[in-house]
């Protein structure tokens, strides 16, 4: 099981970083949920995995470790602050600034570049 | 001797009499000023008695014990001489500054620097702390930069106040990183222990790396060849702080501090290489230059710069008597240079004038001022009866018994009798060129002598000048011991302050400086021609260009690192994150740890597969921004189901409630944001950034797994345990969230208040583009509010609203809590917003969401407060037990009006943020509530 949630986590991660690399705000922010999600995880999971036992007195014989719960518990109220925050913030950049891009400003496509004595076009800018 | 923490801060506190004063009348503003640092001199001379008999004083109070942090000072024989100094010339400064600023200098703002000045220099020299040394060495650059660039309307003020600023500053970081390693090396920071471990230090591998860079420090203070430039362009302040700062106290931070580590690091061949030979080269350069200087204050500093130089070529020497010889010439020399420089001062004042080829035969005008400051550049050449010619006599004498540079060591007495011609000769030249040598020319006004009691510092130290000089024992004898005893941590070979030696080499050494000197005097003109055949390079301009190279360098090496692009930031970040992380990993043996795994069941591997494909989905989908979110949020579900299935169950309600309030967030924004996102990145890009993603993926999961395989000893043990018998609730999750962790909990509504408030301000005054269709075109639906759903949701809020009651309630003995009631509520709340509509809800729930989370916070806050009410530490909880008819037994708990604070402020907080969300699309936008 073990293995199989590090996965899970691992996964997430990696989706939660590849769109937070991408150029507009809307996927960062979603991006950032993701990897938000893989961290509560992982946290989480810090406290070891436990079946039936819930950190509650006297309902099991044994108990998960609450410390974690804890503090995974006030992570995801403040992730939710926080994505709240960015996601405002990426709409009032828009409106000022009359786009979606994460550096204000959408990259000007790279001019093509010429190759000595061939006339041919290089891809530039990657559209 | 706690007395003794208040020396320093006597003048500190002092700083600001004069701002207060400064609406007196100037006189009165110069002795209320005066009042505190005289008290301060009075302090310090009420010690020399037991200083005089050996005694040193410490006092300090704790900071931070842990780490070997205190406010420690110490009041031995070398800081009693400096104190002394700085105190004494101080209060003379002040009086002759009140004659000497016009009527429209801000007289308290400059006393005020002066002061301040004095504070940190007192620091100095009486801090038993390296650290604390090395904060007071700081604040002498600082309030220095502040008095030189006292006149700031003028350039040069500007400029050399920035160059000294950057000069000292720079060789003050060298000071701090050398006094970091010194500290380190030697395991303290007090002083005292430093000084008594010299061995230890010379013998350590640091040596020559700490002596370097407190070296650096020294000679960047003391102006010492090749920094020395920096001490001519000071000259742009006003002459009283010349006089203080860059002649008499602040120059000499450096000598302090060579002397102060004298025992710690001196007598090595390093330490005598380093520190003579630039001493050698400063005195002789500096005598040469201010031969040629035509600027009164620029002679007076380049022979500041020189007499420097030969109290710094004393110090390394390592003679028996040379450390004594230094520090008597730091005495003399202050005295006497104090003086030239308010003579100089008093003759810009009455004449107008710095410029020596106009200044000539003043003796005329002011013959009492001439006669001063004669018998001052008299001591400053080394005629006998004065004080400098007392300690220019110990270091001819120390020059010839020293050994250091082998069968070269001749060459060392040669060239101090030749530094001492040159300076025989610039104090000829400002006695003669300025008081005799014909008539002034062209001089903006008739020179004449200064108001009485403008003359009376300058009359001080020159009877100083000549009482030192002809009774040295008596007046100094002590002092000057007690330093030197304080200098050589103790042994201090027996010397004679004595006029008369005998005739012996020293005397022929002098007799033929003083006979060179005139002869250089009277053949200047020759030298003057030879001189200029030389190009001037200004060191302005130099140090200008040089600092605008450094600038252009740094400038150009940020434009390659930091191009503006947000995605190269996160990347490049990212790559160093992992690539730390992957350091460890690498030295662990093995992925997997000792603990048991649990089995897999297939449900479990349904939801993984699931919860995998919906991640990937969200990324291959991600252009496609509400596909993308639909997927998101599956991943969202299946992230709390597994918080459930993992004995999470408080997890596993919050972040489903969480959830569906963040999902309404993004639609909510989505339909103000383009939506799609456009094809943009390069393959290579793509590939790239899938490859540091897949890595950090790797990493994390290897991580996670290796942690989660692994044994847990955690502290947790001593929450469940105590969470019945000392918290009152069964729920161990919610008793450390609202009792044991309780002030990080205040902390995190506070931030999550925060977080709405600012939301609400970038919402305020947003102007967007409203789409009027899909991005397809299709417009909208006509029924914004579809019956069926409106009445659904009205019918399910007094339900919604009780359970969230209920989980509220029982959230300190089952899964639940203030968090994730509040956060049901919002949902019920936000239901009803979506289906009927703001004006509709605008009428019936009146709730001010920002007074809801400001009644949250202070709730919590006062419920925590309360334990103070009964003596205890704030937040501690109280419970106990009742028993009611009908009810039957229950519980009361102080913690539940701290969790209804946290109920209130994440209500207030969530609704706060996506009711104004989505008030911007109808006529309620929060615009008109802007105030402007």
């Amino acid at each position: 099981m073990e293995g199989i949630y590090a996965f899970s986590v691992g996964l997430l991660t990696a989706c939660g970083v590849f769109l937070t690399l991408r150029g507009r705000s809307f996927s960062v922010v979603v991006g950032l949920t993701l990897l938000s999600y893989a961290v509560n995880l992982f946290l989480f999971a810090s406290g070891r995995l436990k079946l039936n036992a819930a950190a509650v007195l006297g309902r099991s014989e044994q108990y998960s470790d609450p410390l974690p719960q804890a503090l995974v518990l006030t992570a995801i109220v403040i992730g939710f602050a926080m994505t709240a925050f960015v996601v405002i913030l990426a709409m009032r950049a828009r409106a000022d600034l009359g786009n979606d891009h994460v550096d204000g400003q959408v990259p000007k496509p790279k001019p093509p570049i010429l190759q000595k004595g061939n006339t041919t076009h290089k891809a530039g800018g990657g559209q | 001797m706690k007395s003794l923490i208040w020396l320093p801060f006597l003048p500190l506190l002092g700083t600001l009499v004069p701002l207060i004063a400064s609406r007196l009348s100037r006189t009165a503003c110069a002795f209320l000023t005066a009042a505190l640092p005289a008290l301060t001199l009075f302090l310090v001379l009420s010690h020399t008695e037991a200083i005089f008999h050996g005694e040193r004083f410490f006092a300090s109070i704790p900071w931070i014990p842990a780490i070997g942090l205190q406010l420690a000072f110490r009041l031995d024989g070398l800081s009693l001489l400096f104190s002394i100094l700085i105190l004494g010339i101080g209060l003379l400064v002040i009086l002759y500054a009140r004659y000497y600023l016009s009527a429209k200098d801000s007289i308290g703002k400059f006393y005020s620097y002066l002061i301040l000045f004095m504070f940190a220099m007192l620091g100095v020299v009486l801090s038993d702390n390296l650290i604390q040394i090395w904060f007071f060495w700081e604040l002498t650059s600082i309030s220095s930069f502040l008095l030189i660039s006292f006149w700031g309307d003028k350039t040069e003020a500007r400029k050399g106040a920035r160059m000294a600023l950057t000069v000292t500053g720079a060789g003050g970081l060298a000071l701090l990183a050398g006094l970091l390693l010194l500290g380190h090396t030697v395991g303290s920071y007090s002083l005292q222990t430093v000084l008594d471990s010299g061995d230890m230090i010379k013998a350590s591998s640091a040596y020559p790396i700490i002596l370097v860079l407190v070296l650096l420090g020294a000679f960047t203070k003391s102006a010492q060849f090749p920094f020395h430039f920096w001490l001519p362009n000071a000259m742009a302040a006003p002459t009283p702080v010349s006089a203080y700062l860059h002649s008499a106290t602040m120059v000499k931070a450096g000598i302090f501090l060579m002397a102060r580590f004298y025992p710690a690091l001196a007598d090595t061949d390093l330490w005598f290489m380093l520190v003579s030979l630039t001493g050698l080269a400063t005195f002789l350069t500096g005598a040469y230059i201010a031969l040629f200087q035509h600027d009164l204050k620029g002679l007076l500093a380049y022979s500041t710069i020189s007499h420097l130089g030969l109290i710094t070529l004393l110090l390394g020497m390592g003679t028996d008597l040379s450390a004594v010889a230094a520090l008597f010439h730091v005495m003399n020399h202050a005295i006497f240079k104090a003086s030239l420089f308010m003579a100089a001062g008093i003759i810009d004042h009455e004449s107008g004038s710095r410029d020596m080829r106009q200044l000539n035969g003043l003796w005329k005008f002011m013959p009492y001022t001439a006669t001063l400051a004669m018998v001052a550049s008299a001591s400053m050449a080394g005629v006998p009866l004065m004080n400098g010619f007392l300690s220019k006599e110990m270091f001819f004498t120390e020059t010839l018994h020293q050994a250091s540079l082998g069968s070269l060591s001749w060459m060392v007495p040669v060239l101090a009798t030749l530094g001492g011609v040159f300076s025989v000769a610039y104090s000829m030249r400002f006695i003669h060129d300025v008081f005799f040598n014909g008539d002034p020319i062209n001089l903006p006004k008739t020179p004449h002598e200064p108001p009485r009691y403008m003359r009376v510092p300058v009359e001080i130290l020159v009877a100083l000048c000549l009482l030192v000089g002809i009774f040295p024992g008596v007046i100094v004898g002590h002092l000057l011991y007690a330093a030197a005893s304080a200098t050589l941590n103790g042994s201090v070979p027996s010397y004679s302050l004595a006029i008369w030696h005998g005739v012996n080499f020293p005397l022929l050494m002098s007799i033929i400086a003083m006979c060179g000197g005139l002869i250089v005097y009277a053949n200047r003109r020759h030298l003057f021609k030879f001189q200029a055949q030389f190009p001037v390079s200004d060191p302005k301009l130099v140090f200008e260009s040089a600092v605008q190279y450094i600038t252009r360098r740094a400038s150009q090496f940020i434009t390659l690192t930091e191009n503006g692009s947000l995605q190269r930031y996160a990347f490049l970040t990212l790559l160093l994150a992992v690539v730390m992380t992957t350091i460890p990993l690498m030295r662990l043996n093995a992925t997997a740890g000792l603990r048991p795994e649990i089995p897999v069941d297939a449900l479990s591997i349904t939801a993984a597969v699931l919860l995998c494909l919906s991640g990937l989905a969200t990324v291959i989908w991600h252009r496609r921004r509400l596909l993308s979110l639909l997927t998101l949020s599956v991943v969202g579900l299946i992230v709390s189901l597994a918080f459930a299935k993992f004995s999470a169950p408080d997890l596993a309600l919050t972040q489903l409630s969480v959830e569906v309030v963040t999902v309404i967030l993004l639609i909510l924004a989505l339909f103000f944001l383009p939506q799609k996102t456009p094809k943009e990145s390069s393959p290579r890009r793509v590939v790239r950034d899938l490859g540091l993603a897949a890595f950090v993926g790797g990493t994390v999961g290897t991580i996670c797994y290796a942690l989660m395989t692994r044994p847990l000893d955690s502290i947790s043990t001593f929450f469940t345990e105590n969470s019945k018998t000392g918290g009152g609730g069964t729920n161990v999750v919610n008793v450390i969230l609202v009792d044991f962790r309780g002030f990080d909990t205040l902390g995190e509504i506070t931030v999550l208040g925060i977080a709405a408030l600012g939301i609400y301000k970038l919402i305020a005054r947003m102007r967007l583009y409203m789409p009027s269709g899909d991005y397809q075109g299709r417009p909208w639906a006509e029924d914004k509010h579809p019956m069926l759903l409106a009445v659904i949701s009205q019918s399910l809020l007094p339900l919604a609203l009780l359970v969230s009651a209920y989980i509220f309630l029982r959230g300190h003995n089952l899964p639940g809590g203030g968090f994730i009631a509040g956060l049901i509520t919002s949902v019920a709340i936000i239901q009803q917003y979506v289906a009927h509509g703001v004006e509709w809800i605008k009428t019936r729930i009146k709730l001010d969401y920002q007074i809801m989370i400001g009644s949250g916070i202070a709730i919590a806050t006062l419920s925590g407060l309360g334990s103070w009410l009964f003596n205890r530490p704030f937040l501690t909880t109280w419970f106990d037990y009742f028993s009611l008819p009908l009810i039957g037994k229950f519980e009361l708990a102080s913690a539940m009006v701290f969790d209804l604070g946290v109920y209130l402020t994440v209500v207030g907080a969530t609704m706060l943020i996506l009711a104004n969300l989505g008030k911007l699309t109808t006529s309620e936008r929060p615009t008109q509530q802007e105030h402007e």
